[in-house]
């Protein structure tokens, strides 16, 4: 699995620490992690582990202390607003818990809005933005809004928006935190075959289930690394929750 | 992008119509008062600025005062009153159009009792030389004016204004009919009507014009005359031919050269550059509650988005994550808050528009009070210009607040 190839991501000796009360509190303590193109990592450990800020530091929305964090073998450290920006547009793909999808704007306007950043041209983002959403088989709901979509619907939109621009990291912060089982797994069926395309996929989850449908597990504990382990593949499948138990 | 970027706009402004209503009406209302205040202030110039060229700009009036120094001998407090002679002298200094004298009967602005048969009425009765029309000019209703067969004759004849001719006359055709004036008959030979709309106006149209010289014998005045009025050439400024004129008559009355009450004196350009500040004062004025109206509206506008960042916090920060930075979502709500304004002002500024032309049509044209009514060009381009900045300035405080977001502060989901 680790090939020789550059990894998408690499952190060397990370740290994080915010300041609580005048006072740094350590919350990711010197992390080493590669991730290849590809791969289909999750991310789990306690609450108050670090996940998120992780995840945020992985996403060029947060920046660290100490250490190295290389994206696309890009040096990501005190990156001007603009580069930053940059990055997070045409190389990251964000997930939510929430979906954070805009209220007021429909599902294909929605996917559409990181070309918008790109300076796309309105009907050619229509074309690529109704094409994502084909592939997560919503094309059809193509005009309503974020309210009248199921919960399962708008994490798929949400999933479409983050695949529109062609990303090569996808960052999903809990992204079935919010949904019933059989709709978490339809989920990460989805990203399961986002990261068979070949983009590589970053999870934070804390449900065991979801984390054992993903290739590689790392464990946060208190900041540190405390397990990394392969799960070995599987035949694809999208049984119920009940299949995927018996499996087990 | 503009495009993209309007579209937007417009879909965050209908989410909440009623809000976007009530914070567009502040501006709309401020535009509207800006354009209605300019309209009828532009129709009110126009109407003193007509007045005023319709009487000849470079004019200037003479009429004796009381010194109040003493010179040469005499004692200060003395009365100057003008005669013939200084007429003749006036008429003598160079740069002068046409000039003219004229006295009013029982003095300035006395109404003297005139009778027609059983009508009768107060008026002022003038005598006059030819030369007056040309100086006040007056538009002729019927017959003719004095001329100088009349004064070198005495003849009895007089020219009436309009309101005479109404009110004596009743309708009747006045030509060749006498008038009584302190039991002395004249025959009218001539009708007119001054081209002004205001009090000096009404006053000409309620004047007797009768020769000067039939005036000075008939009334026992000798050659005692009230005014001196003359028009000077182009080339040369009215306040510079009215000191010309005065140092003459202050040579012959032996008055100090500095004593400038003991020959009191008008002219024309002095009132026209009254009228001009007092009007400048009038639009500054305009401006100053124009501007205050807008900028009641602009605090509006502004309270109104901070309201709106503080609620798309989570979209905004959303927005920075899929790749806008924070120069991209200033200029979002600096856009968001300019076409809020613009389109509240467009609206203010049409409707003002719409009520001025409408009233103007309804007045009339000309109307004597308010003149046509009508927004300049000029005016309103002003008038959009300070919208579009206040638009700009009224999207800055928040766009700063918008800015300031963090994403991942923003994002976090409970
Ligand atoms: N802005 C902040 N300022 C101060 N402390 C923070 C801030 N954000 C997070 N923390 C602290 O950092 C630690 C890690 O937080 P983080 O959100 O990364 O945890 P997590 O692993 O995502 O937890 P959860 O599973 O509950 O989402 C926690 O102790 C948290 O209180
Ligand atoms: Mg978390």
């Amino acid at each position: 699995m680790r090939s020789m190839a550059e990894p998408v991501l690499q952190l060397r000796a990370l740290s994080k620490a915010y300041q609580v009360g005048g006072r740094p509190l350590p919350v990711l303590k010197s992390l080493d992690l590669d991730v290849h193109q590809g791969e289909f990592t999750s991310i789990m450990g306690s609450s108050g582990s670090g996940k998120s800020t992780l995840l945020n530091v992985l996403g060029l929305l947060d920046r660290y202390d100490s250490g190295t964090y290389h994206l696309g073998g890009v040096l990501a450290k005190d990156l001007s607003e603009r580069r930053a920006a940059q990055l997070r547009n045409r190389m990251l793909g964000f997930v939510f818990q929430a979906f954070h999808l805009i209220p007021y704007k429909n599902a294909w306007e929605n996917v559409a809005l990181p070309l918008t950043y790109q300076r796309v041209h309105r009907k050619e983002r229509y074309r690529r933005a109704m094409a994502v959403l084909e592939r997560v088989e919503l094309a059809d709901r193509a005009d309503h809004l974020p309210g009248e979509l199921s919960g399962g619907q708008k994490q798929r939109v949400a999933i479409a928006r983050a695949l529109v621009s062609e990303p090569t990291l996808i960052l999903a912060d809990e992204p079935t935190g919010a949904l019933d089982s059989a709709t978490s797994h339809l989920i990460i069926d989805l990203l399961e075959e986002v990261a068979d395309e070949g983009r590589t996929v970053v999870v934070v989850t804390h449900e065991p289930d979801i984390a054992e449908r993903t290739r590689r597990i790392v464990r946060l504990h208190d900041g540190v690394i405390a397990d990394d382990r392969l799960i070995p593949r599987r035949e694809r499948s999208t049984p119920p929750v009940d299949a995927t138990e018996a499996a087990r | 992008m503009i495009l993209d970027l309007g579209a937007e706009v417009l879909a965050v402004l209908r989410r909440n119509p009623l809000r976007t209503v009530l914070t567009a009406f502040g501006v709309c209302w401020g535009l509207l008062m800006l354009i209605l205040l300019l309209g009828f202030g532009e129709g009110l110039e126009a109407v003193a600025v007509k007045n005023f060229a319709r009487s000849s700009t470079n004019s200037v009036f003479f009429w004796g005062g009381r010194t109040t120094m003493p010179y040469k001998g005499y004692r200060s407090g003395r009365r100057i009153a003008f005669r013939m002679a200084d007429f003749e002298a006036a008429s003598q200094v160079p740069g002068i159009d046409q000039i003219a004298a004229r006295v009013q009967l029982g003095g300035w602005r006395s109404g003297n009792i005139v009778t027609v048969g059983t009508e009768s009425g107060s008026y002022n009765v003038m005598g006059e030389m030819p030369e007056y029309f040309d100086i006040t000019p007056v538009v002729w209703e019927g017959g003719r004016f004095l001329n100088v067969l009349d004064l070198e004759e005495q003849r009895k004849v007089a020219v009436i204004g309009t309101s005479v001719k109404e009110e004596l006359f009743r309708g009747k055709d006045p030509l060749g009919q006498a008038i009584n004036i302190q039991g002395v008959h004249f025959i009218v030979v001539g009708v007119l009507r001054s081209s002004r709309g205001d009090e000096r106006g009404d006053r000409e149209n309620s004047t007797i014009h009768i020769p000067l010289s039939t005036f000075q014998k008939a009334f026992n005045m000798e050659d005692r005359i009230g005014w001196i009025l003359l028009t000077a050439r182009p080339e040369i400024a009215a306040g510079a031919m009215e000191d010309r004129v005065r140092s003459v008559f202050m040579e012959r009355h032996g008055v100090h050269p500095k004593d400038v009450n003991a020959i009191r004196g008008w002219n024309a350009q002095e009132e026209m550059e009254r009228i001009a500040n007092l009007f400048l004062g009038i639009r500054w004025f305009v401006w100053f509650v124009g501007a205050a109206t807008l900028l009641s509206g602009v605090v509006g506008v502004s309270n109104i988005m901070l309201v709106i960042v503080r609620e798309r916090t989570k979209e905004i920060g959303l927005r920075r994550a899929l790749g806008a930075t924070r120069m991209t979502v200033v200029i979002q709500i600096v856009s968001e808050a300019l076409i809020l304004t613009l389109l509240a002002g467009w609206v203010g500024l049409m409707g003002g528009v719409a009520l001025v032309e409408g009233v103007a049509a309804w007045l009339g044209p000309d109307h004597e009070l308010v003149g046509s009514p009508r927004v300049d060009a000029s005016a309103a381009l002003i008038a959009l210009v300070v919208l579009v900045a206040a638009g700009v300035f009224s999207g800055l405080l928040p766009a700063r607040r918008a800015a300031r977001i963090h994403p991942v502060e923003a994002l976090r989901s409970e």
